[in-house]
């Protein structure tokens, strides 16, 4: 199963580290993790997507925990939730296809923020599932070189992860 | 006043009430040692290894109730030191390490003796720190120090890099710290102990399972009282050892692996077991698809929530401090009129003596042979059941956990969840010093004690009285018993060839030295080394060399499928 989850970490050198290096060393799945500082500047916010079964995802919140940096730890995958990642697609537009491009960009709510005469790089929010049809519906000839942020998650409604 | 980084760490060590810091200088720790020197409430003893300093602080950390403290320079002193922070985190032992480092300018440029000790001790501390601002000294000690004894206790280091301990600023020990990311929970939840109590009342098959949380919990006390109370038969693991009194007729000896015949059957035919500070470990429980065949709800106290339903999965969890949640379970009996059902549980005593009478940890000896078992044997009594034990790590581990049997806590140190080979000898240090004048012995085997056997030169500095009682059966025994089983007896690298004369060993670094050839001879070689009371005596029992540990369950195997002698090989 697919996880979501969200902690909130004390923002010190090496904290990413020790969260990696968890999930390494008891070989746990690691899909995505972001991580940024908060309004709090002395903490910081990581989002870790992964997979397994009900016992190691339990184990794993468990051992993040336990962490001692770590202030908090929510699966917000447990309940309504939303989530969002970031993908910067450079692609080769010339002739007609800048047209066919620029349409599809914009059936996705994508933008496009740079333009040569020879490329565009497009911009796109959205679930994993968006990103991975914008970039189905691409013509895969076409596509340079895509980045992607990895995903960030928050709880819908009335949740909200906080000291 | 303005004090430099290093004197800010002897205050807060002096703050601390540190009666010993182990350690070996360096380079990067020279403003320290130089502190160290000038002052003497502090004692330092100097090791000759730094995998020794820890494994020392460990010792004497598991031998009294306070924190460890080991310095070691950076680079090299730091890697050797790893060993023994491993050691000391599998087995959750409050040790605080702390580092030298090279100059803040210089992290990072390949610099001499630089290694990156934060991350390499990472995944074997319960936390680390690098110290950069000479402000951070005081207030990072502190944290160390509360962090390594409280919740699931550990291994904390501090690295200082050597321009901070020169670096100068005011000194103001925090009276107390609290962390937003960090609250071990002490209290159980009141639900669940109620919970498990009338799963305890209502057991037709009860049993105890205690462990090293016991011990390091403090809680020996209210553990005995409410198995007395309750009259359940009960087991401690090889980290529990001493948590309830072996002596008692209600403890049927340790489980696992090693376990006993009717320790192993009771855990795992009860109908409710109450898991106190212990954490099913694979050595403990053999196949959890095995253990898990036979029903029965599983009551399980413990600090960690990690340590809970991590390979078993159990029906009442209770997070707390063992000795805490345990006076509330008292409580909660003594307030209660109801009891265990006395005919039933009479009836499982039944069972459980049968089991017993099989006397599993019998063994064979005549004539000349000394067997091993019989060394440990008579350790027990010449010491009247109340030395402090260490052991390394082998057969004679094993069968120091299984024929030695103590009654109190922190009497018996050795590594568990390492298996670190090595530890005795620094274990039995620190604990000799921690309790001078009380007898210390260390059960180890010739190969172990070959891999810290530098030490014997700081026992002579320091006028430590260890009596050693080397189980010498030429052989890396426990590797040797697992070839005899399992490789069709090719005993590939597991004869020590070329051993040293250990008596003679022991008398070049200023100790004595006896070695013993017959079974006749134990008792009085035993009785001449504890009367010699100032001396180190190193004993050097020739042994049986093709002695087994029984009973045995194989790797892979259920609990209840035991080898219990050479006659089911
Ligand atoms: C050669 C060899 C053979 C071995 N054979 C055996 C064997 O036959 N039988 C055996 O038992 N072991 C054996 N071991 C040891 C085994 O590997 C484990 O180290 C041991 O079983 C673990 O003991 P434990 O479950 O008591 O846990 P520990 O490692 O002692 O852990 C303590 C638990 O208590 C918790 N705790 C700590 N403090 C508190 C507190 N204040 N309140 C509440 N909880 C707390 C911790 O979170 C942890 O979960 C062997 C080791 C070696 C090297
Ligand atoms: C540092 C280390 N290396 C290797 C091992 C694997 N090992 C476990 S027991 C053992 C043999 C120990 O021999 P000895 O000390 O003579 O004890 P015996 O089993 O003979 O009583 C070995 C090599 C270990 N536990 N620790
Ligand atoms: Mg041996």
């Amino acid at each position: 199963m697919r996880h979501v989850i969200s902690l909130l970490i004390e923002n010190e050198s090496g904290a990413l580290s020790r969260v990696s290096g968890l999930f390494s060393a008891r070989g746990y799945n690691i899909e995505s993790l972001t991580v940024a500082p908060t309004e709090d500047p002395s903490l910081s916010r990581m989002t870790i997507v992964t997979t397994g079964s009900d016992e190691i995802v339990e184990q794993i919140t468990k051992q993040l925990n336990k962490l001692v940096d770590v202030v908090k730890v929510v699966d917000i995958s447990e309940s309504a939730h939303i989530e969002r990642e970031l993908l910067l697609v450079k692609v080769r537009a010339t002739g007609k296809d800048r047209e066919e491009i620029k349409r599809t960009s914009d059936i996705f709510r994508g933008h496009i923020i740079d333009v040569t005469d020879a490329s565009y790089v497009i911009e796109l929010t959205g679930t994993q599932n968006k990103l991975d049809s914008f970039l189905g519906a691409l013509d895969a000839s076409l596509i340079l070189e895509t980045v992607r942020s990895g995903i960030c998650g928050i709880g819908r409604g009335d949740r909200v992860l906080k000291v | 006043m303005m004090l430099s980084g290093a004197e800010i760490v002897v205050r807060c060590l002096q703050e601390e009430k540190v009666e010993y810091v182990f350690g070996y200088p360096g380079g990067a720790v020279l403003f320290l040692y130089d502190e160290l020197f000038k002052q003497d409430q502090i004692r330092h003893v100097l090791v000759r290894h730094e995998q020794a300093a820890v494994h020392a602080a460990d010792g004497y950390a598991r031998s009294t109730e306070k924190v460890g403290v080991a310095l070691v320079t950076s680079g090299p002193g730091a890697t050797n030191a790893v060993t023994g922070i491993a050691t000391a985190y599998c087995d959750s032992i409050p040790v605080v390490i702390i580092s030298g480092q090279v100059p803040t300018a210089a992290i990072g440029q390949d610099a001499f003796q630089e290694v990156d000790t934060v991350g390499i001790t990472r995944p074997c501390v319960k936390h680390n720190f690098l110290v950069k601002r000479v402000e951070d000294i005081a207030p990072t000690i502190k944290k160390a120090f509360y962090l390594a004894a409280s919740g699931r206790p550990g291994p904390v280091l501090v690295d200082i890099p050597k321009d901070i301990t020169a670096a100068k600023c005011e000194f103001d020990y925090p009276k107390s710290i609290s962390m937003r990311s960090y609250n071990p929970v002490s209290k159980g939840h009141q639900g669940q102990i109620k919970k498990a109590v009338q799963l305890l009342m209502e057991a037709k098959r009860p049993m105890i399972y205690a462990g090293g949380g016991v011990v390091l919990g403090n809680a020996a006390e209210p553990l005995t009282k409410l198995a007395k109370l309750l009259g359940f038969p009960i087991t401690t693991t090889l980290m529990g050892l001493g948590g309830f009194p072996a002596s008692e007729r209600q403890y049927l000896g340790m489980p696992g692996m090693h376990g006993t015949f009717e320790a192993n059957m009771s855990m795992h035919f009860c109908d409710v077991l109450l898991a106190v500070g212990s954490r099913f470990d694979d050595r403990v429980i053999g196949n959890p698809a095995h253990f898990a065949e036979e029903p029965r709800k599983i009551i399980h106290i413990d600090i960690d929530p990690s340590s809970i339903s991590k390979r078993v999965k159990v029906d009442v969890p209770i997070v707390g401090n063992v000795a805490e949640v345990l006076e509330e379970m008292i409580r909660a009996v003594e307030a209660s009129t109801r009891r265990p059902e006395e005919d039933t549980l009479a009836t499982w005593w039944k069972q459980v003596d049968e089991w017993r009478r099989r006397d599993c940890l019998k063994f064979k000896h005549d004539g000349d042979i000394i067997k091993p078992q019989f060394v440990v044997q008579k350790l027990w009594e010449v010491t009247n059941g109340d030395a402090f034990v260490t052991s390394d790590v082998g057969q004679h581990q094993m069968w120091a956990a299984q024929y030695y049997r103590f009654d109190k806590p922190r009497r018996w140190l050795n590594s568990g969840g390492l298996g670190t080979m090595g530890v005795g000898l620094p274990y039995a240090m620190g604990a000799q010093l921690a309790h001078p004048g009380s007898p210390v012995a260390c059960v180890t085997g010739e190969a172990s004690i070959q891999m810290c056997i530098q030490e014997l030169s700081t026992c002579k500095q320091f006028r430590l009285p260890i009596k050693i009682v080397n189980l010498n059966n030429r052989y890396l025994g426990m590797v040797r018993q697992w070839q005899q089983i399992f490789h069709g007896g090719r005993y590939s690298e597991s004869y020590m060839d070329s051993l040293p004369d250990f008596a003679k060993l022991a008398e070049a670094y200023g100790h004595v030295g006896l070695r013993v050839d017959k079974a006749g001879d134990v008792e009085d070689a035993l009785r001449e080394a504890f009367q010699r009371k100032n001396d180190l005596v190193f004993l050097d029992f020739q042994v049986d060399p093709t002695e087994n540990v029984y009973p045995m369950v194989q790797g892979g195997k259920g609990l209840t499928e035991m080898i219990l002698s050479a006659e089911d090989l």
